[in-house]
């Protein structure tokens, strides 16, 4: 029974984010679950953001990547509970670092996000390059919805930051 | 009582109409970060109109599905506020298409976004489990937009002269639309006795602070307003909403079924 999960599990465990291909579509909580069920084993994804466009593409991956394993697999997107950067291992943080994207801080847990909305800014994000926190938010988007647009006062480089969502 | 299919039509029309107005800023924004902001913020209300039909579409059953949905129903079909189609032309600029006044769009922005993370955060708690879901996800992307528009708002208000003139006559402008919000539609009344929708009445003093309090902080006045109200939430649009849908649904009808 469980060996066709662990196979589908050792199957998409590499498939990384199309957009940013140094984390796993599993570190960032996209690939949620496989279990088996009465019909066959389900691999459930979710959306991250409800207009992203990557979306699409991640589905044909991992339909693309169960087919030439030739495993007969239902990929299933499920939307509750709704995605959350909270779901990203500090493992997949450090290499989003890495890789010049400064990673999204947490959620706030004790505020709503109506309050949220009305507050002022919240904790400075620090500079991927130099550590900097002495930064400037750019743009509240950026080349696509999960990212702002940052500049480092430090070392006057810009930087994408992946927004809490 | 089952979820009235006119209510996710309605949330869902608001979101795509809105999305494919702000989207003819792609390529022609007032700076590239701009531009870049109003793709994404399109996306986003794409996105959830995408899944708010996919749900009306389940409900309905037989044939129905999203891109029915959004390209094969006629403008008076459509249940989005008016506020929404209206083009982006301030009154202080022509009627040419390339007119687009981008306070015009930044206000609409604000003062819907606002309405929303109000309306998605109440709908957390429909009794339509897939609404709930969508709320979820949409009251995370919705914040962000208010919190781009206010931005916004407060850094043209409370900006040049010219800058401040313009945000100024946009809210002029855009604020009787508004009044359209506190309504009850037909649909709205059955999906609160549902239990799957929000009574928009009730949020109103907190829009109210909201607006506000977002108007004061940008040296803005909000105008009174004490006239028509609208009613494209039932299907009495403007002559605006024809045009925006020509544009949207043309390939679709000329080609349909077409894969790309
Ligand atoms: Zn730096």
């Amino acid at each position: 029974m469980s060996s066709n999960v662990d196979k589908v599990w050792a199957t998409l465990e590499h498939l990384t984010d199309p957009e940013i291909p140094v984390v796993t579509l599993r570190e960032l909580g996209i690939l949620r679950d496989v279990r088996e069920t009465a019909d066959g084993v389900e691999v459930v994804i979710t959306p991250t953001y409800s207009g992203c466009p990557a979306m699409g593409q991640i589905e044909d991956d991992v339909r693309a990547s169960l087919e030439q394993a030739g495993i007969a697999a239902r990929v299933i997107t499920q939307l509750a509970p709704a995605w959350t950067t909270d779901w990203m291992s500090d493992e997949a943080k450090e290499k989003l670092r890495k890789y010049g994207i400064a990673p999204p801080h947490h959620t706030p847990k004790d505020v709503s996000v109506v309050k949220f909305v009305r507050r002022a800014d919240t904790a400075p994000v620090a500079c991927p390059l130099c550590g900097s926190t002495h930064t400037v938010v750019t743009s509240q988007f950026g080349s696509t919805a999960c990212k702002a647009l940052y500049r480092c006062l430090s070392c006057q480089e810009p930087f994408d930051y992946f927004k809490p969502y | 009582m089952s979820t009235p299919i006119d209510y996710l039509l309605h949330l869902a029309d608001n979101a795509v109409v809105l999305g494919q107005r702000n989207a003819e800023w792609c390529g022609h924004g007032p700076i590239l970060e701009e531009d870049l902001a109003l793709a994404n913020v399109s996306l986003d209300l794409i996105g959830q109109a995408r899944l708010l039909y996919q749900r009306a579409a389940e409900l309905m059953g037989g044939d129905a599905t999203e891109d029915k949905l959004a390209y094969f129903r006629d403008a008076h079909q459509f249940r989005n506020y008016t506020l929404l189609e209206l083009p982006h032309h301030g009154p202080l600029v022509g009627y040419a298409a390339a007119d687009r006044d981008y306070a015009t769009t930044i206000v609409r922005n604000f003062l819907y976004s606002t309405l929303m993370v109000l309306v998605w955060d109440k709908l957390l708690q429909s009794k339509d489990a897939s609404l709930a879901a969508i709320a979820a996800k949409s009251l995370k992307e919705a914040s962000y937009h208010l919190h781009h528009s206010r931005d916004w708002l407060v850094r043209l208000g409370d900006g040049t002269e010219e800058s401040h003139a313009r945000v100024q006559a946009a809210v002029n402008h855009l604020m009787p639309y508004t009044e359209e919000f506190w309504t009850t539609s037909p649909a709205e009344g059955a999906a609160v006795a549902a239990g799957v929708g929000i009574d928009v009445w009730a949020l109103r003093p907190e829009w109210d602070a909201m607006v506000n309090e977002a108007l004061e902080e940008a040296t803005l006045t909000r105008p009174n307003f004490h006239g028509y109200v609208t009613e494209g939430k039932v299907g009495l649009h403007s002559e605006h909403l024809s045009y925006l849908l020509g544009e949207m649904q043309g390939l679709a009808r000329a080609h349909p079924n077409a894969t790309w």
